[in-house]
């Protein structure tokens, strides 16, 4: 277990309710645990409805078990898995350090108000999120997810990208060891997007 | 991942508070467990339930929670230690028997009562605060401040269940129990379990008794004997404690979540030698001595809990009693407004109490970052809706129950009740329900609406529950309304399974909790010998359920049934292909020129429908579409097409 840079590490995992926030709060956070971190998730979570905005907290901790809520403007790494939602989420917990993954597919909100306005302009929604972070790395994990045949694979694919970009103590073993206690019988896919998702990376 | 009976004690797992709970509870050695499904508690007895038959133990769903508790008591009442989940609101259901059992006292072995509360009541019709239940009912009360707390409690609960002869409560809250956190495993016992309900030898009565809770002034007493005998114990527990400096600036009283988000907070503020915590883990009965000394070590006092002054509460009065022989201190928290007494915790507001009381400076980000947090424009984060999931039967019981009451145009509405169909308050079904409370409400609601013609009410009332409500607590209603002769109809949304909590199964389905057959209790039958007309339909069959709505409503007299039955979408996608290929015809689709109004995205609103303004026409969403056909049925011109898929 290395010593962390920062102590603890807040990542915030941001999407709508159905994406698999939870899954990829939990393949991160079992990796962790493994390597011997204190990880503490929080989940905002609305039953099984779907449609809903949903974040996890996952703080990471080489000392000790710190509570499941990020503060204000105290994330570290912001993982979106949604435009929107990855805006959002900096609105209330980004900062001028914070570090961006952000899965560029839309998921529009069914339409509240019969106006029609729809889905906000995606390259300003984009604009913004890159003035808010210090760095962004726009993964399109979804249109690569539906070229191999599973739009689940996704979250996968973007895990990968966080791997790769060095921003979690965590390596490819380290995952490679979860995704066989998680997903027993899809081993080959996952292995398949997590290699994707840190190819994607190296070539932005 | 690991079941919660993973056989490796010292090891470190990520579990939630409730599986740290249930794992706890195996290594207390307990034989049984019983429980209501309700977020954030329901996965204590699901855990348990896939390890049940392993660790030869009885795990159950039962049909609501007052049944759930007495069974446990019945296990307690012949030797075995058994364990009861549920929900606040649960807790409001078994407080007659709570109250009752106080006095009488247990069997051999404990009784731990595990209750779930949810503060902002992020999946409840309310957050109330089961705390004060203890100190009103004379039962003691534990809250863990951590994963690690939420497994070793349990052990030591069963512990003072049995020599103090009374049921015990652990509280938690969404964010413990909800929350994932480091736990290091401990042993479970092998245990034989033997069951025998023998001659009771009662502490309070010199020879053997009946398990009962009269002469009841007496045995009240004898439980407030009790209750000061735990505090004496509670003063040493390992589960309260102080940290920082011998004289502080300031201390802070706390349980629970509230222990994590004050140590966040002293971190972020930097205050570690100016801040003092008393952590608290054994809330009912408070230890006295201990509260007294640690109030002794600074002048400033703040109170940091989720939802009641409860803590505030009981420590104020302790310090009234005290205050003549020590010095009087400042006391800050919700009563000063320091804190709410309503929606939940977070650090930030931890942060901003303790700033204000010791007048620190803290501001989390620069004035620059933070032009740019005012900058984003509005429509960028526009509000998301919940929604019925894509493919949700309940969209289309809604659309027909919708159309059947305004073919009736008598200004019908719906009484709603718990589960997924609760959000029928809002647009997911069309604004139909208007009226929301506890569990059973709505039919009970209907039952008296069902009486008011004679003083001129003349809407239709619809009941509408899920299948586990109408067992958990419709059939008392369903037979008044029938017995009375109450106008109402009873819509019973039959998905298959408790959908909202995670799957579990009810009275009416195949398998009991531990996957062993079951006896399905058929609704319909229920119904009918209760001698309510019913009417049985698949709301995907958009028309004949209206035309079946509409005829149950216009019938107008008595109470009458309809069961509109459905697997849960998310069931079936687990089971089986998506069975259509959905189309949208661009040629057809007319968009804002069609006289509909765009029913499909501007009424019907299923997420896997979009309406793209680039093309001015409606589209399929293909990675949220579940391809269920109803749409199909809504479009007047034809333009959403399903095709079998083979």
């Amino acid at each position: 277990m290395k010593k962390l840079l920062k102590d603890p590490i807040n990542l915030v995992v941001a999407g709508v309710g159905g994406q698999g926030n939870v899954m990829v709060s939990l393949v991160i956070g079992n990796a962790l645990v493994h390597e011997g971190y204190f990880v503490t998730i929080g989940e905002t979570y609305g039953s099984s409805q779907r449609g809903g905005s949903v974040m996890s907290h996952l703080k990471i901790s080489a000392e000790k078990q710190f509570s499941p809520l990020i503060p204000e403007g105290q994330a570290d790494v912001m993982l979106g898995m949604e435009p929107v939602e990855t805006l959002r989420v900096l609105k209330s917990f980004g900062n001028k350090n914070v570090v961006t993954v952000v899965n560029p597919r839309p998921i529009h909100p069914v339409d509240f108000t019969g106006s029609g306005s729809g889905y906000p302009d995606l390259e300003s929604l984009l604009e913004q999120i890159k003035s808010m972070s210090a760095k962004t790395y726009v993964v399109h994990a979804t249109d690569e997810a539906l070229k191999m045949g599973n739009a689940m694979l996704a979250n996968m694919i973007l895990i990968g990208a966080l791997l790769k970009n060095g921003l979690l103590p965590l390596d490819e073993a380290a995952l490679a060891a979860v995704i066989k206690e998680m997903f027993p019988k899809a081993v080959a896919a996952n292995t398949k997007a997590l290699k994707l998702g840190m190819e994607l990376v190296s070539i932005l | 991942m690991p079941n919660i009976d993973i056989d490796a004690p010292g090891s470190n797992q990520l579990f939630i508070g409730n599986e740290a709970m249930a794992r706890g509870a195996l290594e207390a050695g307990i034989g049984f467990a019983s429980a209501y499904p309700g977020t954030p508690s329901s996965e204590i007895l699901g855990s348990l339930a896939e390890v049940a038959k392993k660790r030869d133990i009885y795990v159950e769903w039962s049909v609501n929670e007052k049944v759930a508790i007495e069974e446990g008591a019945a296990a307690s009442f012949a030797g075995i230690r058994s364990l009861v989940a549920m929900k606040m609101n649960g807790l409001n259901v078994v407080i007659d028997f709570l109250s009752t059992i106080t006095l009488s006292g247990i069997g051999k072995k404990g009784i731990v009562l595990m209750v779930g509360d949810d503060p902002s009541a992020h999946s409840s019709s309310n957050e109330t605060d089961s705390r004060p239940v203890s100190k009103w009912l004379d039962i003691p009360l534990v809250e863990p401040g951590d994963f690690q707390e939420a497994k070793d409690m349990m052990p030591f609960l069963y512990d003072i269940s049995e020599e103090f002869g009374t049921i015990c409560i652990l509280r938690s809250v969404t964010r413990i129990a909800h929350a994932r956190g480091n736990i290091r495993l401990g042993e479970i016992p092998k245990i034989a379990h033997k069951a025998r309900f023998e001659q009771y030898f009662d502490p309070a009565a010199p020879m053997p008794t009946p398990i009962m809770c009269i002469p009841s002034s007496f045995r009240h007493m004898f439980q407030h004997m009790r209750i000061d005998k735990i505090r004496e114990k509670f003063e040493s527990s390992p589960y309260n404690k102080y940290v920082g400096p011998e004289k502080p600036d300031l201390l802070i009283i706390t349980a629970g979540s509230g222990w994590l988000y004050s140590q966040d907070a002293v971190n972020a503020l930097k205050a570690e030698d100016r801040i003092g915590i008393l952590k608290l883990g054994t809330l009912w009965p408070l230890p006295e001595k201990l509260v007294k000394s640690c109030l002794s070590k600074a002048d400033k006092v703040i109170f940091i809990e989720e939802t009641d002054p409860f803590l505030e509460g009981v420590v104020m009065e302790y310090a009234a009693g005290f205050s003549a022989e020590s010095k009087r201190n400042m006391f800050y928290g919700k009563q000063t407004r320091h804190l709410n007494s309503f929606g939940e915790l977070t650090p930030d507001a931890v942060i901003k109490a303790i700033t204000s009381v010791l007048d620190i400076k803290y501001a989390p980000r620069d004035a620059e970052y933070m032009k740019k947090v005012e900058a984003v424009p509005q429509d960028h984060v526009m509000d998301r809706l919940l929604t019925f999931c894509p493919g949700c039967p309940h969209r289309a019981s809604f659309w027909a129950i919708k159309n059947a009451l305004s073919m009736d145009g008598r200004n019908g509405f719906v009484t709603g009740d718990i589960g997924c169909y609760t959000m029928a308050l809002g647009p997911a079904g069309f604004f139909q329900t208007r009226t929301h409370q506890c569990m059973g409400a709505g039919a009970g609601l209907a039952n008296g609406f069902g009486q008011l013609q004679r003083f001129g009410f003349d809407q239709p009332v619809v009941s509408v529950v899920g299948d586990s409500t109408f067992y958990h607590s419709i059939i008392p209603a369903l037979v008044n309304g029938v017995h009375n002769h109450s106008n109402f109809t009873l819509v019973i949304l039959d998905n298959g399974a408790t959908a909202m909590t995670g799957f579990q199964p009810h009275p009416g389905t195949e398998l009991t909790a531990m996957g062993e057959p079951a006896v399905p209790i058929s609704m319909e039958n229920i119904c009918r010998a209760i001698g309510a007309r019913v009417e049985i339909c698949d709301p995907f069959d958009l028309k004949n359920t209206t035309r079946t709505m509409l005829d149950l409503v216009e019938q107008n007299e008595g109470a009458r049934v309809a069961i509109m039955r459905r697997t849960c979408e998310l069931v079936r996608q687990k089971k089986d292909k998506k069975p259509y290929k959905m189309r949208i015809d661009p040629e057809k689709c007319l968009g804002e020129d069609c006289g509909c109004n765009r029913l499909c995205t501007r009424v019907f609103r299923c997420p896997g429908l979009i309406w793209d303004p680039s093309i001015g026409k409606t589209r399929i969403d293909e990675v949220i579409c579940n391809e269920c056909g109803v749409c199909a049925d809504i479009c007047p011109e034809g333009a959403i097409t399903k095709e079998a898929v083979a």
